[in-house]
């Protein structure tokens, strides 16, 4: 069995009876578990044994939240865009564009936090606001986690850019310090302020060596006896050597420079220049890199990370990508202290040090409460190729498995269902597997509802029967078409039930269902034969080649164009229409004698309508009937009754068909020879 | 347009609609509402583009719009018309069961109103009358329709124009008794349903229609019962129609497949149409069928209408930036543009002829 990684989390269920052996779950569809509890929502006070009521546990919270609704949306359309990358880019062009998709899905995760944040200071009740904070340094934590690996896997900054990304990433992510310094300056004596030093050290720390000399030479304006170092320690910020992007000059040029500048501090601080000043010589030693002077700052570095890249800026400002796991874990050791162990976030960026993709994704797995960042996140690595090598023991490969575990959550949404559809469509091995199953659930309530999701089946169809031709490994071609067929379905069964037939039948005439089409048909030839007079006729008349569906359905379609050219008095037509869809077999047999009764009016027609050939067809139709009539084994009365109007008509046929076949001979006779 | 704001807003947009502006006003549009679908408690919602007085560091107006108020609608919200009513009518659209008395409600799909009449239709193949002072509907068509009606605007009054899931327009006149329509017109063969239905502003007989297919069809209900001219447009379901209210030369459509496009029929001004040229392409039309328009004065013939397909160049231009889940619906007033999704963002512009 497999190890776990971590203990799981323990979900209370109220109103759990165990005395009553009251503990059943069962799984239910959407990502739910249900189980049966007398704990009533609506009515907290009553608790009525008989009756238990149902609780729902769902697995992923998050996406019920209506702020990381917006999250969802937002990344949906960079996921796409990321998906549409064309494969053909390299190189820097390519790298180029995946930085930019990163970026776009930290702003998304930053502008989510913001509203949080926003919504978190509104909130009135105390226990929502803290729910919402909560969010908030998730999200938080979030990003950090995304902008590291960004720096290290996407944009892989070689020595000496590396640490100027890392610097703008603390700087990013530890923003305390801008606050501190509108509050320094906006005083009347910045120098003179309490968090003076602080916001100076802060800025330091943080390499803002321009900001922290400007704050410097305050101080020297302020006292003057203190003027005359300062003026010396901005000289040293000044001339501090760092890499500039638009500078040509190599890395080995660089370390020599920075060499000097470093044995220049070194003598400063052997001289004991800044002895008058404590503050400025702790500066100095910070800007030694002396890590005893670092660590007296924990306060102001805050994390673990911020000293980690202080420390490099000031010892080794053109750290190699390799070494940094070294130095990230010696200064979490360092920072830390021993006095407290590691949290799941600081795990989360030692491994991102440690270039140990999968520790990452799965560390962030568990830690957080959705699987919208560790999906997102793992399909931009895989878009990097960086994630190819690994796959997993089960399902297909880390990516699609994220994205999959993602994709059925939001479809266990009500509504955001048509994201979901995206992403199952990106997962190659088992994504169109996995849409099938889940859009079959979809309640359909409104046809605009169902018509989006028949369009979601049949562009699915369409594409599939491309690449099929391509890759046939899947071979599920033919599983669409019953879920187009089934919608259809369902659509016109609702129609039905609702007497709406017009509509059961277009619906059945779209999913192609002869059967469907047909049972249709029956129940318009039933209330034909019920009312004597059609509905629908704007739908039956314009069937065009769908008639062809089922014979039914043709045999409605000739049925009712026979009574307009009866109605239309063209007589001739009318008949042999009538008389074809007898002898073509299109009429079911039950419907022959209604057929023939409405031949009754033609044959009694002033003119001869019917010829003699004709007629004997008529007659020959009439006798094929009566011939195979069942016989009844036992009548009762009203069943003779019926028989007896039947006998009736089959006599009034006969007489009428006899008569006019007798004018038929006479007339044909008389063409012929005259 | 390059101006064109975004918001993400947590619900799946179903419909928009501008507040009409007073006729003579020199004001943009400023309010509008929208209606969701598809959500565990739908909303209608009203928003606002104003700029509260408060101008961003630019000196422009604040982009977003925000959010006056909202309130819970039971149900999916399936079209949007403005006027001022107070009333409530419950139960216009039903289902009869087969053989028992027993209503389930039924989906009313379109409504639209001439202030006092309201006219909504809906799955049930139904018609009906409303007035804004009348409780009672004040007539009713029962069977209408075989099919499902999906949208329903005016004519003249007291004319009414229909169109269905079986690719019809159906032309009701509230002046004849009885449930026939006045007039039919179709799409040839193949019953494509058809999902949206614009009046031209300024020439009554002039109609535009989306289906299924994408298809843009323009028709002249005066004659034949054919279209006019079919044009391919987009991809899937066009959800919405609309000429511009007070330019109607510009015709706006939207689609399930996610785009938003601008038509602009203007032949006479030429290089004014290459201010829309970024995405823009041109139509390509597929049949003109009827040409008699000989009696038709030629000062009246609509660019819509005209059959000369080397004269009329109708550019297209792509309003929205990336393509994703379905535009359900837009509204056009004045300058302005509002546009809501299934990725339950509402875009706006206000600059849609700078």
């Amino acid at each position: 069995m497999e190890e776990l990684d971590g203990e799981p989390t323990v979900t209370l269920i109220p109103g759990v009876n165990s005395k009553k052996n009251q503990m059943y779950f069962d799984w239910g569809p959407g990502e739910m578990l249900v189980c049966e509890t007398s704990f009533n929502k609506k009515e907290k006070s009553e608790m009525v044994p008989s009756c238990p009521f149902i609780y729902i546990i769902r697995k992923d919270v998050d996406v019920y939240s209506q702020i990381l609704r917006k999250l969802f949306n937002e990344s949906h359309g960079i996921f796409l865009g990321l998906q549409r990358i064309d494969e053909e880019l390299t190189g820097k062009s390519r790298k180029s564009q995946l930085v930019r998709v990163s970026k776009n899905y930290r702003s998304v995760i930053r502008a989510c936090m913001e509203e949080m944040h926003q919504v978190a200071i509104a909130a009135k009740d105390p226990a929502n606001g803290r729910q919402f904070s909560s969010q908030v340094s998730i999200l938080s934590a979030m990003e950090l986690i995304w902008n590291l690996c960004e720096i290290l896997f996407i944009e892989v900054a070689p020595a000496g850019p590396l640490l100027l990304h890392l610097l703008d990433w603390v700087r990013l992510h530890v923003c305390e310090v801008d606050s501190l310094s509108a509050d320094v300056l906006g005083s009347e004596n910045p120098s003179k302020h309490d968090s003076f030093w602080n916001l100076v050290t802060i800025l330091v720390l943080q390499g803002r060596l321009d900001e922290a000399r400007q704050m410097l030479s305050k101080e020297a304006d302020a006292s003057p006896a203190s003027a005359g170092i300062c003026r010396i320690m901005g000289d040293l910020m000044r001339t501090m050597p760092i890499l500039s992007p638009g500078n040509t000059q190599t890395l080995t040029e660089l370390e020599l420079k920075w060499q000097h500048w470093h044995e220049e501090c070194e003598r400063y601080l052997q001289d004991s220049t800044f002895a008058t000043s404590p503050h400025l010589e702790s500066l100095l030693k910070i800007m030694l890199g002396d890590e005893a002077a670092l660590l007296e700052q924990k306060e102001l570095l805050s994390n673990w990370y911020h000293f980690l890249v202080t420390r490099l800026l000031y010892s080794n400002p053109t750290v190699k990508p390799i070494d940094l796991h070294y130095y990230a874990q010696s200064s979490l050791d360092l920072f830390l202290g021993g006095e407290s162990s590691p949290e799941p976030l600081d795990n989360i960026l030692l491994a991102a040090f440690e270039f140990d993709i999968h520790q990452v994704i799965k560390e962030c797995s568990i830690a957080l409460s959705n699987w919208w960042f560790v999906a997102h996140l793992t399909d931009l690595l895989d878009h990097c190729k960086l994630l190819q090598s690994h796959n997993l023991y089960f399902g297909s490969n880390m990516r699609e498995f994220l994205l999959l575990e993602y994709a059925s959550g939001l479809f266990a949404h009500p509504s955001l269902w048509q994201l979901g559809v995206d992403y199952f469509d990106y997962c190659p091995e088992l994504g169109r597997v996995s849409l099938e199953l889940h859009i079959e659930r979809i309640p359909l309530n409104t046809e605009q509802k169902a018509l989006k999701v028949l369009r979601i089946c049949e562009q699915r169809q369409m594409t599939e029967q491309a690449i099929l031709l391509l890759t046939s490994h899947t071979g599920d071609v033919g599983l669409w078409t019953p879920r187009v067929r089934s919608i259809c379905k369902i659509l016109a069964m609702k129609a039905v039930r609702n007497n709406r037939l017009g509509s059961a039948l277009s619906w059945s005439i779209r999913a192609k269902d002869a059967a469907f089409a047909t049972l249709v048909s029956d129940r318009f030839l039933r209330d034909y034969c019920e009312r004597g007079c059609f509905s629908d006729l704007d739908l039956i008349d314009n069937l065009g080649p769908a008639m062809m569906l089922s014979d039914r359905l043709t045999f409605l379609g000739k049925y009712r164009e026979f009574h307009r050219m009866y109605g239309e008095k063209r007589f001739a037509d009318a008949a042999s229409l009538l008389l074809s869809l007898m002898t073509s077999r299109i009429a079911p047999r039950s419907f022959w004698m209604t057929l023939l009764t409405d031949a009754l009016p033609l044959l009694e027609q002033k003119q001869v309508i019917f010829s003699a050939e004709q007629t004997y067809e008529l007659m020959r139709c009439l006798e094929d009937l009566t011939s195979r009539r069942p016989v009844h084994g036992e009548s009762d009365t009203e069943q003779l009754q019926d028989d007896d109007i039947e006998t009736t008509k089959v006599e009034m046929l006969r007489l009428s068909l006899a008569r006019n076949l007798a004018r038929a001979i006479i007339r044909e006779g008389s063409l012929e020879g005259s | 347009m390059e101006e064109i704001y975004a918001k993400f807003v947590s619900q799946k947009i179903s419909k928009t609609r501008w507040r009409p502006l007073p006729p003579g006003s020199l004001q943009t549009a400023e309010t509008f509402a929208t209606g969701s679908w598809d959500n565990e408690e739908n909303y209608i919602s009203l928003w606002s583009i104003g700029d509260f007085g408060n101008l961003d560091s630019d000196g422009g107006f604040e982009g977003d719009h925000q959010l006056l108020c909202d309130i819970r609608h039971h149900g999916d919200v399936m079209d949007l018309q403005t006027l001022s009513v107070n009333q409530q009518w419950t139960t216009a659209h039903y289902h009869t069961g087969p053989g028992s008395p027993s209503y389930s409600s039924a989906p009313c799909t379109g409504v639209v109103c001439n202030n006092p009449e309201i006219v909504t239709v809906g799955e049930d193949g139904r018609i009906n009358l409303f007035r804004a002072d009348h409780k009672e509907a004040v007539r009713t068509i029962d069977n209408a329709d075989s099919s499902t009606l999906h949208a329903v605007t005016f004519l003249r009054t007291p004319e009414i124009l229909t169109v269905n899931s079986i690719g019809q327009l159906k032309i009701w006149d509230f002046r004849q008794q009885g449930n026939e329509p006045s007039q039919i017109l179709s799409l040839t063969g193949d019953r494509v349903p058809l999902h949206c239905v614009d009046r031209h502003p300024n020439q009554q007989h002039v109609v535009a229609t989306g289906g299924q297919d994408g298809m843009l069809s323009i028709w002249d209900v005066r004659q034949g019962t054919m279209p006019v001219s079919l044009l391919k447009a987009h991809e899937a379901e066009m959800w919405e129609v609309h000429f511009h209210p007070s330019n109607p030369e510009h015709l706006f459509t939207c689609s399930e497949d996610g785009s938003l496009w601008h038509w602009d029929a203007s032949t006479d001004v030429p290089e004014k149409s290459s201010l829309f040229h970024q995405g823009g392409r041109s139509s390509t039309f597929l049949s003109h069928s009827i040409s008699n328009q000989a009696n038709v004065h030629q000062s009246v013939i609509s660019s819509w209408l005209s059959t000369d397909p080397a004269k009329d160049r109708i550019e297209i231009t792509s309003l929205l930036p990336s393509r994703s889940l379905s535009v359900n619906t837009l509204d056009v007033l004045g300058p302005c543009l509002v546009c809501g999704t299934d990725a339950e963002a509402i875009y706006v512009t206000r600059h849609l002829f700078s």
